[in-house]
């Protein structure tokens, strides 16, 4: 199979980095280790390429109501040039991807959805249209191979973003940096509108930029020459990872797949029973009353032991039937430990409790800790 | 970025090296190359003193923060000794592979010291460096 390209492959291959298969995309894993671009994250800034994630414009005066019925947060609560975390589940509850939602216009919303769910996404998306009543008044859009897009992260990202793209934005920002978490601005830039929104999959402050592929190449260069005094950093998708798990955001595929619910993965904040009728709704309902039966935890390693990693299996102390698996997993760059993320019995799933992670042929000791393992300092 | 290939040393093309003593022993170690491709290495498991090896034979494991790499042995023999200090500071392997980052000690098997090895240049040119 012939891996997907970056339209940002050319400046990924000229800056060293280490490219790798990610799910069909050949992306940078690495530009020159993943604690170094890790750590300057939490320190300054950095700067990741995210340009496989797909982009699906749903629009048109029933819009609202046919994306209020198959995600799982409350989009009625969204206005204008705000972005919203959500989920889309099966009626079993099972979660086909998270997602964010950007509302753009009145009647237009732009959904930014993981790259290994692009078709799985759209096809869901077309058969859910296809059976709602007011299909005629909602467009929908698959646009992922139109759009490229950037991650700035990081404590000293706000002082420079400010500065990237010229002029305010179309909903009324005067700048990006002036955004709040969670919202979201269109900029023009050599003709091209172009969405700044405050948000982040590394527990640091941050925007994410995604705009047509033809102009990609110049935000990344504009916000790496914007961001050079600050000691700004492009980073590869190791530390994307390490950054994620660190603030215990779920990965799909991993914290989160079809037979696991937003519930189960510790998402049930996303999640608006009292919103009306949605897809899995009652499934999800009744979970979040009577509690989920499992549960996702995040562990550490308490001693020397390899970094633990997805599909390893969990013990209780001296157990032989596991308990669990991994679902994340890796060496803290910021605590300098084992960490990871695992489906557990809920019954299993208080802080501090002991467990044995099977790595090879040993095991070895950890616990479940409280969420998120990291949590930037208060600005 | 340029990486070392000392002249002295045999290699494997699975990027381990060999360096021969004259008592019939050889140290074993993973390459710059190797090191820096994994670059930050956050554990070792090495194999057991006394454990028996044939030459490729799957023997020890190095953890980067992205993955684990099986290290395979590049002769055939007993292990003799093994690197004890990588346990407390497995990063000694990212910043001197081929001194305090070594691995393990094999008393070599009669006869099966280094065939199948490649000299300096032989590995240069395998890793696109010569």
């Amino acid at each position: 199979m012939t891996l997907k390209r970056s339209p940002l492959h050319e400046t990924h291959c000229r800056l060293g980095g280490q490219m790798i298969d990610f799910g069909g995309w050949e992306l940078p894993v690495k530009y020159t280790g993943i604690v170094e671009e890790h750590l300057t994250v939490r320190r300054a800034a950095g700067l990741f390429d995210i340009s496989h994630m797909g982009e699906v414009w749903v629009s048109g005066a029933a819009a609202a109501a046919f994306l209020n019925g198959i995600l799982t947060n409350d989009i009625t609560r969204l206005e204008v040039g705000m972005a919203q975390y959500t989920l889309m589940c099966n009626p079993q509850g099972g979660t086909m991807d998270d997602l964010y939602v950007y509302r753009i216009g009145a009647e237009t919303y732009f959904m930014i959805i993981n790259a290994s769910r692009i078709e799985a996404d759209v096809d869901w998306l077309q058969t859910q249209l296809a059976a709602f009543a007011d299909h005629r008044q909602v467009v929908l859009k698959n646009v992922s191979a139109q759009y490229g897009a950037v991650a700035l992260q990081g404590p000293e990202a706000a002082g420079f973003a400010g500065a990237i793209l010229p002029g305010s934005g179309l909903i009324g920002i005067d700048r990006a940096s002036s955004l709040k978490k969670n919202r979201v601005d269109a900029f023009s830039l050599e003709g091209h509108e172009v969405f700044v929104a405050r948000t982040g999959y590394t527990g640091e402050d941050g925007f994410e930029f995604v705009a047509p592929v033809a102009i990609i190449g110049e935000i990344w260069q504009r916000i790496l020459r914007a961001g050079e005094a600050a000691g700004i950093k492009a980073c590869g998708l190791g530390a994307r990872d390490t950054l994620r798990l660190e603030a215990c955001y779920p990965l799909y595929g991993h914290e989160l797949d079809e037979q696991t619910t937003p519930i189960e993965a510790g998402l049930g904040m996303f999640v608006k029973c009292e919103k009306g009728d949605f897809i899995g709704a009652p499934v999800l309902a009744a979970q979040k009353a009577d509690k989920p039966q499992r549960k996702s935890v995040a562990f550490k390693m308490t001693g020397k032991a390899p970094p633990p990693r997805a599909s390893y299996e969990l013990f209780l102390p001296g157990a032989t039937e596991p308990l669990g698996t991994v679902t994340s997993g890796t060496q803290s760059p910021s605590l300098n430990s084992g960490i990871g993320l695992a489906l557990l019995p809920a019954a299993y799933t208080e802080a501090e409790q002991p467990l044995e992670v099977a790595v090879r042929s040993s095991r070895f000791p950890a616990a479940v800790v409280r969420k998120p393992f990291y949590q930037r300092p208060p600005s | 970025m340029s990486t070392q290939i000392p002249e002295d040393l045999k290699y494997a093309a699975t990027h381990e090296w060999l360096r021969a003593a004259a008592d019939g022993t050889a140290t074993v170690g993973i390459t710059d190359h190797a090191q820096h491709e994994l670059t930050d290495i956050v554990f070792v498991e090495l194999p057991k003193i006394g454990r028996i090896l044939a030459a490729g034979e799957s023997c020890a494991v190095v953890e980067s923060v992205k993955s684990a790499s099986d290290i395979y042995s590049p002769a055939a023999g007993e292990v003799v000794a093994v690197n004890a200090a990588l346990s407390d500071n497995p990063a000694q392997t990212n910043n001197d592979p081929y001194g305090a980052g070594w691995f393990f000690k094999l008393r070599l098997a009669a006869g099966g010291s280094a065939n199948g090895l490649m000299d300096a240049a032989g590995y240069a040119k395998a890793t696109g460096k010569g």
